[in-house]
């Protein structure tokens, strides 16, 4: 059993997907899938815990040998974005069924949850497996579903997000596809471990260039970098709740992951950062990013866009870090990855609270709830001052890390301008307080409740992981570390 | 009780942080509710007298937390400057609670558990704050403080609030995230250690200039120093109700501030390598300007507490140019001065508090002749006047000379002029206020300057005034601070022993 944790990993969700269906009853699906989901996050606390100690994990899918066969290759850099997506997927899921009672027509409950596990599983098997045309395959997996998730949106606009999404995100998996078809061409492989190999034989035709350049954009296109982030606002604000808490804490960080995985392992340091000049294009295009996304953040009506263009302003920050090319740099990125899935997952559930209470999170909607709401709009600050970089909060030990990795490489400007980017944070997260503690509600009549249990523990297991792990820093430092260093010794 | 010194140390630093479940708990009874806070008031005062007293004895007494990233931890550490710091701000929380019982209740103001609940937790901070044994400690009870004291500035939830208190946090935290943080990461990566440590940390051939650009970015991104141009956020945070303004913009707060940076100038850089900084030099001029420039906007003001609080950035530069100025003299008065200007400064604000509870009035145009119904208060407010300008019979004569002294030394006439000037302008700020209130027909000096008398009725008005003093609770707590004052300067010993310790280390 042990020995098959890989691709139960991933079959775990894609086997209960279908399964669903056979169930029928919403709230049974809804268990399943939590269930379903919660196996998947033990197994990704059993394969990092192997990882730690025991070093890559590889499996041969079918007992076919690696080149030639499928291979899932478990390192500590996928074992720990397996259990980012798998642990954030779980949280989510308990707030699910009360959240899209509202939102989302009683017909298509368990179609949600199908869509919900399929896209799970995409998200894990693009990081699971060591094929590049299986990244692909799950890609559009993932996307696929998610293209469906988002267009169940209540609003009309929704369809119009999605489409959006769709005709963005085929481009940038077309790319991708390209990029991949252009490895195989110059190498005959498809397995990364084996590309890592033999794509420095050949690489400086013009294939391979064509081939980076196609997945690096394609790559950066799922990751809503800055300017490829148009699809994004749309589609955080007219998803279903539950599905932009999902996704904001984990598809973004399924891209990095991808970048990471091209860049250093596949590519190789040397060729990504040495023979192309993607340190400074990175560089440049993440503090542009940082700033032009956290201002556009500040002029938005809706909490909800307001907290998407962050995000995108959050993905600055990993370039940033990613673009440093250092073991410090990557660290910071690696660990802003999770702190930065606490924080939103935290954010958007609670959004998702007002939601269900209020109707709708316009800035205004959220007058007076500072009072109505306690526990919801408490958890809506933590989360906020853990973007801003609190101390005691995980937002503060990734920006140290970073702040470090920057002075490291003599950067001072670059490390001023980092802060003065979270001093914009303070700005959005403020404009929120002041609304929801400061202003009268719109009609005093209407008695607004506390959100339900069902969102409150949710949202709570997420704002008090945004503490400890802000202060318990042991477990995500020693793990991104970790990562980030095997990825220098260049093992795949 | 058989409390090791240890465990001592750190209730003082949670029991405030735990007291505010009974606060919450019992919100619903206001008396027990305030019970609890004078419990805890009177508890912390024991542990921090304890400490002092095993501090006395040379006892070493630290604490260790957590270590939160490899090599940063949270721990503590009693030294001299920290404990006169805990020994000021946890006395005065005991008189500002009993203040504040009489002036909350009398003023009518809402959301009075959560106002004791944030105060509890600012002195928690406070705590931590002074017992901190690195920047990193420090750094995270500063910012704690910040966030606690949000609410507090912004209590009365007006739109005027809401301003000051966006002006309050947002210079506060702009300041401590852009330059404290980034000088704190940057000192991290030059000497390898945060570590408060006598004499500093930088090695001996650290980069001069580099070690002058950290300075700078201390002194502004210590935003609680309120050195201009950074100081806006202390007259924007006067919207709060007044025991906050006394006890936390008069004592905690800003006090948190200037402690940093003597702590910040002795520990970390240490008063060698202060002395040959290049940026040393505009440091200490930018804080006579700042000294100078809030006097002199101290008079324009007609708001009693909008003039206090120009008055508090003023005397916090004096806090500055001591510790700048690198000398043991310097360092001696800018800490007698913390503990000095906190007593002076709480009166002024508890009288300001005690006329707008009793007689409604907050503009000093209006308190003529004030002192036939508040004779006690005006007593008071001359006494602390007294000491904020440095003259006997009141302690500030003591801090002002040393930190004179200290300009002698070092030979900067330019600051000693601009130090005497500056008192010269406290005089003319403050003074008047109680003369008025006592000689209603005194001239002032506007009034002269247009020709104007005083209309003769004022006097008939005030004759017939009953005498209409604060609550009782409020009364009292003015009287012991009033009475500090005197104390100060009668029996500054103890005082002085503690300020002489912190060049010295642990007796």
């Amino acid at each position: 059993m042990i020995a098959h944790l890989p691709i139960l990993q991933v079959i775990l969700p894609l086997m209960a997907a279908p399964l669903c269906l056979m169930l029928k009853r919403p709230q049974l699906v809804w268990v399943f899938a939590l269930i379903a989901s919660g196996l998947a996050f033990v197994v990704s606390v059993l394969l990092l815990q192997q990882v730690m100690t025991t070093g890559v994990i590889s499996y041969e899918l079918g007992g076919w040998q690696a080149p030639w066969g499928i291979e899932y290759r478990i390192d500590k850099l996928n074992a720990f974005l397996l259990l980012i997506i798998s642990g954030i997927s779980t949280i989510v899921l308990v707030a699910a069924q009360t959240s899209i009672e509202k939102e989302i027509p009683k017909d298509k409950h368990v179609y949600f949850y199908v869509l919900y596990l399929l896209s799970l599983t995409g998200m894990l098997g693009i990081v699971a497996t060591g094929d590049a045309f299986n990244v692909f395959v799950f890609l559009e997996v993932s996307s696929l579903s998610a293209y469906a998730l988002i267009a169940m949106g209540q609003k009309r606009q929704a369809l119009w997000a999605s489409y959006q999404y769709l005709i963005m995100g085929t481009i940038g998996a077309t790319f991708i596809l390209i990029g991949i078809g252009l490895m195989y061409q110059m190498t005959g492989t498809l397995n990364m471990y084996d590309l890592s190999q033999r794509l420095p034989e050949v690489a400086q035709t013009r294939t391979v260039f064509a081939a980076f350049a196609f997945v690096v954009v394609g790559v950066c296109l799922k990751l809503a970098m800055f300017p490829l982030h148009l699809w994004l606002p749309n589609a955080y604000t007219y998803a279903p709740s539950i599905v932009t808490a999902f996704f904001a804490a984990t598809a973004t960080k399924v891209a990095v992951y991808l970048l990471i995985r091209f860049t250093f392992s596949v590519f190789g340091v040397s060729f990504s950062f040495t023979t192309i000049p993607l340190e400074t294009l990175f560089m440049a295009l993440g503090l542009v990013g940082i700033f032009v996304a956290s201002t556009s953040a500040i002029f938005q009506s809706n909490v909800k866009r307001l907290f998407a263009f962050s995000s995108i302003a959050q993905i600055g920050y990993m370039i940033v870090g990613f673009s440093l090319t250092t073991v410090t740099g990557l660290t910071a990125t690696l660990l802003h990855l999770f702190n930065h899935a606490l924080m939103k997952g935290a954010i958007f559930l609670a959004l998702a609270a007002v939601i269900y209470r209020v109707g709708s999170v316009e800035l205004t909607n959220l007058r007076g709830l500072g009072r109505q709401m306690p526990l919801t709009m408490a958890a809506i600050v933590i989360g906020g001052l853990s973007l801003i970089g609190v101390p005691l909060t995980v937002g503060f030990v990734s920006k140290w890390y970073l702040l470090i990795a920057l002075i490291e490489e003599g950067l001072w400007p670059v490390a001023v301008l980092i802060l003065l980017g979270s001093m914009l944070a303070v700005v959005y997260v403020w404009r929120i307080v002041e609304v929801a503690y400061f202003k009268e509600p719109l009609d005093k009549n209407v008695i607004v409740k506390e959100a339900p249990l069902s969102f409150l523990i949710p949202i709570w297991a997420l704002v008090i992981a945004n503490i400890y792990f802000g202060i318990d820093t042991r477990l995500s430092v020693q793990v991104a570390e970790a990562a980030a260093q095997s990825l220098f010794g260049g093992a795949l | 009780m058989n409390l090791s010194l240890e465990v001592m140390l750190q209730l003082a630093i949670m029991l405030p942080l735990l007291s505010t479940f009974a606060i919450v708990a019992t919100g619903k009874y206001p008396n027990i509710r305030e019970g609890v806070t004078i419990t805890t008031c009177l508890c912390l005062i024991y542990l921090v007298v304890n400490l002092y007293q095993g501090l006395l004895a040379g006892q070493a007494i630290s604490a260790f937390w957590w270590e939160l990233l490899p090599g940063l931890t949270i721990s503590f550490d009693i030294e001299p400057l920290g404990m006169l710091f805990a020994l000021i701000a946890s006395f005065l929380w005991l008189v500002t609670t009993c203040y504040a019982i009489g002036y909350m209740r009398s003023h009518h103001e809402k959301n009075q558990t959560r106002f004791y609940l944030c105060f509890a937790v600012a002195i928690g901070a406070v705590m931590g704050l002074a017992f901190s044994a690195n920047l990193f400690t420090l750094f995270i009870f500063y910012e704690v403080l910040t966030l606690s004291t949000y609410p507090l500035v912004t209590h009365a939830g007006t739109e005027k609030a809401k301003k000051g208190g966006r002006t309050y946090l947002g210079i506060l935290l702009t300041t401590s995230i852009v330059f404290f943080l980034l000088a704190i990461v940057s000192t991290w990566f030059i000497a390898g250690t945060l570590d408060f440590k006598l004499g500093g940390i930088f090695a001996d051939d650290v980069d001069k200039t580099i070690a002058g650009i950290l300075l700078v970015l201390f002194v502004f991104g210590i935003g609680k120093a309120a050195i201009m141009p950074f100081h806006r956020w202390l007259p924007a945070a006067m919207v709060a109700p007044t025991p906050v303004s006394s006890l936390l913009h008069a004592v905690a707060v800003v006090k948190a501030g200037v402690f940093t940076v003597l702590k910040v100038c002795v520990f970390i850089f240490g008063l060698d390598l202060l002395a040959v900084l290049p940026t040393t030099q505009f440091l200490l001029y930018l804080a006579g300007a700042s000294v100078l420039l809030a006097s002199i906007i101290a008079m324009r003001q007609d708001n009693l507490k909008a003039r206090l609080a120009y008055s508090t950035v003023s005397q916090l530069g004096y806090v500055t140019i001591g510790a700048l100025l690198a000398t043991s003299s310097g360092v001696i008065g800018s800490s007698m001065h913390i503990a000095m200007h906190a007593f002076g400064k709480i009166t002024l604000f508890f009288c300001a508090g005690a006329i707008l509870v009793s007689l409604h009035k907050s503009k000093i145009s209006d308190m003529r002749g004030i002192g036939r119904q508040m004779p006690l208060t005006m007593i008071a407010f001359f006494i602390a006047s007294l000491s904020i300008i440095g003259v006997p019979p009141a302690g500030g004569t003591w801090s002002k000379w040393y930190l004179m002294m200290g300009t002698i030394e070092t030979e900067q006439f330019v600051l000693m002029v601009i130090l005497m000037v500056s008192s010269l302008l406290n005089i003319a700020y403050l003074l008047p206020i109680p003369f008025h209130a006592f000689f209603p027909k005194l001239m002032s000096f506007k009034d002269a300057e247009q020709g104007v008398r005083p209309s003769s009725n004022i006097e008939n008005t005030y004759t017939r005034a009953e005498i209409k003093e604060a609550p009782l609770p409020s009364l009292i707590a003015i009287v012991v601070t009033t009475l500090g004052c005197l104390m100060l300067f009668i029996y500054p010993q103890p005082l002085f022993e503690l300020a002489t310790a912190v060049l010295t280390g642990r007796e």
